[in-house]
């Protein structure tokens, strides 16, 4: 079982995680055309490589963005959201 | 009796004598014995019958790799006869036979093989018409062992463990990594599936006493080291990310995470093939030598060794000094190479060595053992010349070459390359943290393959933070210790490549001719190392063959997947406690006493209904219904999810996850809450509370309780807004008293003014309840006059006993999931996830009034933008059958049928014993949705039944019961 590291509590069993999703800007509902939006909703590109997500470390419901690769499934590293660069 | 007597080191106690029996017959071996060996030496040839052919087979490897002997103990199938202890009293048999061991039926399919050809089963099974018969044959012909479906249930707890190193293999350079991890300062654990350590060095001694002493050297070093801890009759299952390794042993599995891993696994010898290479008597030379120095069993009377590397030399020596007679060694290469010095001993002892021969066949005797092997000189070209000889003997060990026990490390995702100077794949490219060495590294000298572990310990202490990291790769060997082609082929076949499938040589060849001439289909058509063994004496065979025959080179040929399990793991090992939570109220006990039946709600238990002494669940359930319409009844609904939300933003929060206004509602009251995804679909309702200006207390469905605070907890990391989210769902226990008397019973228990003035409908209060503080709110729920009141988990218990002692005068029922959902279903209130599914958005559901399209933003609200815009494909609607029904009424997900097409279906129905007659809701098509408009329902079995559109609510339309009126 992999690993991962939660920047609160530290490396846990990944069983202890959620995984939600890339996190991906929302346009701006006011002014994206309907296509547009239906993309953002709908669309998810599912092709291997750097991935940037939402997970949350459930026992503590932590969440924090990691990243990872996901076509070597390697965890590249994780932080919080507010330490985004 | 084939009993050596006692050496040094041995593993059997000859103290301790056991008695078992084999096909019927009492035998006798010791303690410490696997049942082969005890077979073995009581002069046992015969120990199974091959899969296909069931040919008479022997010891092969002695490793877990003889899966012809694979016996019957009592209700255990397929013992591994080589590898399982012997136990006293174990009363085994031969699975494969028809019949028995020594007469089975079973033997004229050797006779057929000329009609059983590679692909057999898919070539008979391409006939339809022929199919049954077929498969009828194989059924009766396949399978092994009998299952006992009375076996005692086992419990196999998991164990969990961590170390800083884990070296897989207690062999030379297993134990060498693990003393140079220790001694950088690591915890180490060393994990072997042999019952003791040591490995190769404790029985390829070729009758050298330095290699001997060495041996003892070693395990007492690692002994001494007490950061060392060595796990033996256990095996490394399977290679997991992060090095997580599950340990198998006969009682558990040991799930190991490890700082770093060395992979000291060693190497699988190969047969050499050459017809009748099966007959019993016939092994890999390091079978006989752990035959001979592990169990005192003398494999053979007199040995031919058929050998192309220095280890059968060292074979033929062991076994010269333990009385084996050596008939011949006989050396496929054209020289002894390095084995010259060992070559030079045996001519000494007057035994023959013939290099650039080989052997042709075996010969068997009238019991079909082994009687000699026929040999011929090797042609240039590796082919054998015509003329032959004949050499007696009563057995012939092979020792032509060895294949990597790579598997952990393929599973780890190393790149492998094939190298030509030993004839093997090595690794290439290791993965972080993950080591190699020894022999599944390419080195196989003693003394290389010290210095090999050496390194590899080093380099994992490092890798875990123990140390730096020392010693360098080692240059190759000068000298192959495996033969690029030990195959000869034989116009009689019946020269094996693959044991557990009875695969011949030219079953390759015809295979590759089909055109399956890649390595994993030519593994699927011609199950080439898909037997129990799973190819860890064939695959590398299987591999050279078809790299021949293609004229490709091994490396571009490639090898199969290794997936887990190493071995095959027995399903009790596997087999475990779930780990699924399941909650329980406070309350869960005052039901029990009640009795209620218990069903899921999500990760809850819930009451479905109260059973009364001789009433029927469907009298239980309309009874508690009637109760909370004529009277009162109290329900538990701690399962709710129950959040606050507090600070200067948390208003701004609620109008953002929520489909209405929350910014508008005054403190004291409560609203009704919808909430939506981003693609508008309705996932969640509940109830919002405000408290102060700045406080809100709300709650979600039961099966969200746990998803909604997760979601709503990362909006607010995204949002950031000043305000702060708490799970109070398993810290408050909740009731909803409704009925008609339920203000009359409340009145009883509170000082609050319950005057429709002062805690009007749709209202929350906080006040005290039997002495217990309390959060009550007015709300509708099952469409009477009620109070939902929430406490703090503790005093759950005493509110539920004090609103049943002060409800008793009123006849106060407790009622269930199944009267709720009746009740709510007779208000027309969808149940989300119920009602609904993962498309419906609240546009068709009737819930128009709750969205706020005109807020500035809200979770969802832009899709349901889009949404509006299009035609509706399907609407919610009431449905009711006339009073006086007689007949089927659909269920759940019956369709609606309009014409021949399918025109929606029912998603809620039950029979209401206040309107007496059928109600539910339906999805259907917006054109039929007109209250009036008559609906036709299939039914299960097919038959039609009319219902027509209702207007909800069934009950009080004008809800004219749950408030003061206006």
């Amino acid at each position: 079982m992999k690993i991962m590291t939660c920047p609160l509590n530290g490396p846990r069993p990944v069983s202890e995680f959620h995984y939600w999703g890339e996190v991906r800007p929302m346009p701006n509902p006011a002014t994206a055309s309907d296509d547009a939006w239906a993309d953002y909703i709908f669309n998810r590109n599912g092709a291997p490589g750097l991935k940037k997500e939402w997970w949350c470390h459930t026992p503590s419901n932590t969440w924090f963005i990691a990243e990872r690769d996901t076509e070597k499934d390697v965890v590249l590293k994780t932080y919080f959201y507010e330490g985004d660069q | 009796m084939m009993r050596l007597p006692a050496t040094r080191g041995e593993w059997i106690d000859r103290s301790r004598p056991v008695e078992f029996k084999f096909e019927g017959q009492t035998y006798k071996g010791y303690a410490g014995d696997t049942i082969s060996a005890a077979l073995w030496g009581a002069g046992v040839r015969v120990l199974g019958r091959s899969f296909k052919y069931h040919r008479p087979r022997g010891v092969l490897s002695l490793a877990n790799h003889d899966v012809n002997a694979l016996h019957q103990s009592g209700g255990t199938p397929n013992v591994r006869a080589d590898v399982t202890p012997l136990v006293a009293g174990m009363d085994l048999t031969a699975v494969n036979t028809f019949g028995s061991l020594a007469d089975d039926k079973g033997r004229f399919l050797g006779k057929l093989s000329a009609v059983l050809p590679v692909g057999f089963y898919y070539k008979a099974f391409h006939s339809k018409r022929l199919f049954p018969m077929w498969e009828r044959m194989f059924r009766a012909m396949t399978g092994l062992g009998k299952v006992d479906l009375k076996s005692p249930h086992k419990r196999t707890p998991k164990a969990y463990d961590f170390c800083d190193v884990l070296v897989i293999g207690a062999g030379p350079s297993g134990l060498s990594a693990a003393l140079a991890a220790a001694a950088q300062g690591a915890d180490v654990t060393v994990v072997d599936e042999n019952a003791q350590a040591g490995g190769s060095a404790g029985y390829q001694l070729g009758n050298d006493n330095g290699r001997r002493q060495q041996h003892a050297d070693l395990l007492a070093k690692v002994a001494a080291e007490p950061r060392i801890r060595v796990l033996t009759a256990t095996y490394a299952a399977g290679y997991y990310k992060d090095h997580w390794i599950p340990l198998v042993s006969a009682e558990r599995m040991l799930k190991m995470r490890a700082g770093s891993v060395v992979v000291a696994s060693g190497a699988f010898e190969q047969p050499a093939v050459f017809h009748n290479n099966d007959l019993p008597g016939i092994m890999l030379a390091s079978a006989a030598q752990r035959l001979a120095y592990r169990y005192g069993v003398k494999p053979m009377d007199k040995a031919v060794v058929l050998t192309a590397n220095a280890d059968g030399y060292r074979a033929a020596l062991d076994l010269l000094a333990l009385g084996t007679a050596i008939a011949a060694v006989v050396d496929l290469r054209t020289n002894p190479g390095k084995a010259e010095p060992l070559a030079h001993l045996l001519r000494q002892s007057g035994i023959e060595v013939l290099s650039g021969h080989c052997i042709v066949e075996a010969r068997p005797d009238a019991n079909g053992l082994c009687a000699g092997a026929r040999i011929a000189a090797l042609r240039a070209d590796g082919t054998p010349t015509a003329q032959t000889r004949d050499i007696p003997c009563d057995g012939i060990l092979m020792s032509t070459g060895w294949a990597p026990a790579a598997n952990l490390l393929y599973q780890a995702t190393t790149r492998m390359r094939y190298d030509r100077a030993v004839e093997q794949f090595v690794p290439d490219v290791l993965p972080d943290g993950v080591f190699a060495c020894g022999r599944v590294n390419g080195v196989f000298e003693l003394e290389r393959k010290l210095a090999d572990g050496a390194r590899a310990g080093s380099h994992a202490a490092a890798a875990a933070g123990f140390g730096s990291a020392s010693g360098a790769a080692l240059p190759p060997e000068s000298e192959s210790p495996s033969h690029p082609w030990p195959i000869i082929d034989h116009p009689a076949g019946k020269n094996f490549v693959d044991f557990d499938e009875d695969l011949q040589f030219k079953d390759f060849c015809n295979a590759v001719q089909e055109g399956f001439d890649n390595i994993e289909l030519l593994k699927r058509f011609s199950t080439n190392g898909m037997g129990p063994s799973q190819g860890k004496h064939s695959n590398m065979n299987g591999l050279r063959i078809l790299a021949r025959l293609t004229g490709k080179e091994p490396q571009q040929v490639g090898t199969t997947t290794a997936r887990p399990f190493f071995h095959p793991v027995p399903m009790s090992i596997l087999a475990g406690r779930g780990f699924h939570p399941e909650r329980r109220t406070p309350l869960h006990s005052r039901h029990d006493a009640l009795g209620a039946k218990w069903m899921p709600a999500g990760v809850w238990q819930r009451p479905e209904y109260y059973q009364l002494a001789g009433k029927s669940r469907l009298d239980c359930i309309r009874g508690e219904a009637l109760a909370v319409r004529n009277g009162v009844g109290l329900i538990d609904v701690g399962t709710l999810g129950k959040l606050e939300v507090i600070g200067p933003q948390a208003a701004e929060f609620l109008e953002r996850v929520y489909t209405s206004n929350y910014a508008n509602l005054k403190v004291g009251m409560t609203r009704y809450a919808v909430m939506c995804d981003e693609s508008g679909v309705v996932i969640d309702d509940g109830v919002v509370a405000r408290l102060a200006d700045d406080h809100f207390y709300f709650t979600t469905t039961t099966s969200g309780a746990a998803t909604i605070y997760r979601e709503l907890s990362r909006l607010n990391t995204m949002w950031r807004l000043d305000c702060g989210i708490v799970n109070h769902t398993g810290a408050f226990a909740a009731v909803n008293l409704a009925g008609p008397k339920s203000r009359e019973v409340l009145r009883s228990l509170t000082g609050l003014d319950l005057s429709a003035a002062a805690f009007p409908y749709l209202a929350v209060r906080e006040g005290e309840v039997a002495g217990i503080p309390a959060r009550l709110m007015r709300v509708g729920f099952v469409g009477e006059w009620g109070y939902e009141i929430h406490v703090p988990a503790s005093h759950g218990g005493a509110l539920w006993d004090a609103l049943m002692k002060a409800g008793a005068s009123h006849g106060v029922r407790p009622f269930g999931v199944e009267a709720q959902r009746l009740l709510r279903l007779e208000k027309g209130h969808i149940i989300i996830s119920q009602d609904t599914d993962g498309l419906t958005t609240p546009l068709e559901v009737g819930m128009e009034w709750a969205l706020k399209m005109n807020k500035p933003f809200f979770v969802g609200q832009r899709s349901l933008v889009a949404v509006s815009h299009k035609p509706r494909k399907q609407q919610l609607v009431g449905i009711s059958f006339p009073a006086g029904h007689e007949g089927p009424v659909p269920l759940e997900c019956n369709l609606v049928i309009e014409g021949s097409d399918i025109a929606g279906r029912v998603t809620s129905i039950a029979w209401s014993p206040t309107l007496k007659r059928h109600i539910g809701l339906a999805f259907v098509r917006p054109d039929l949705a007109k209250p009036g408009h008559t609906v036709s329902i299939r039914l299960t079995g097919g038959s039609m039944v009319q219902a027509q559109v209702s207007a909800t609510p069934f009950y009080d339309p004008d809800n004219l019961k749950q408030k003061e009126a206006a």
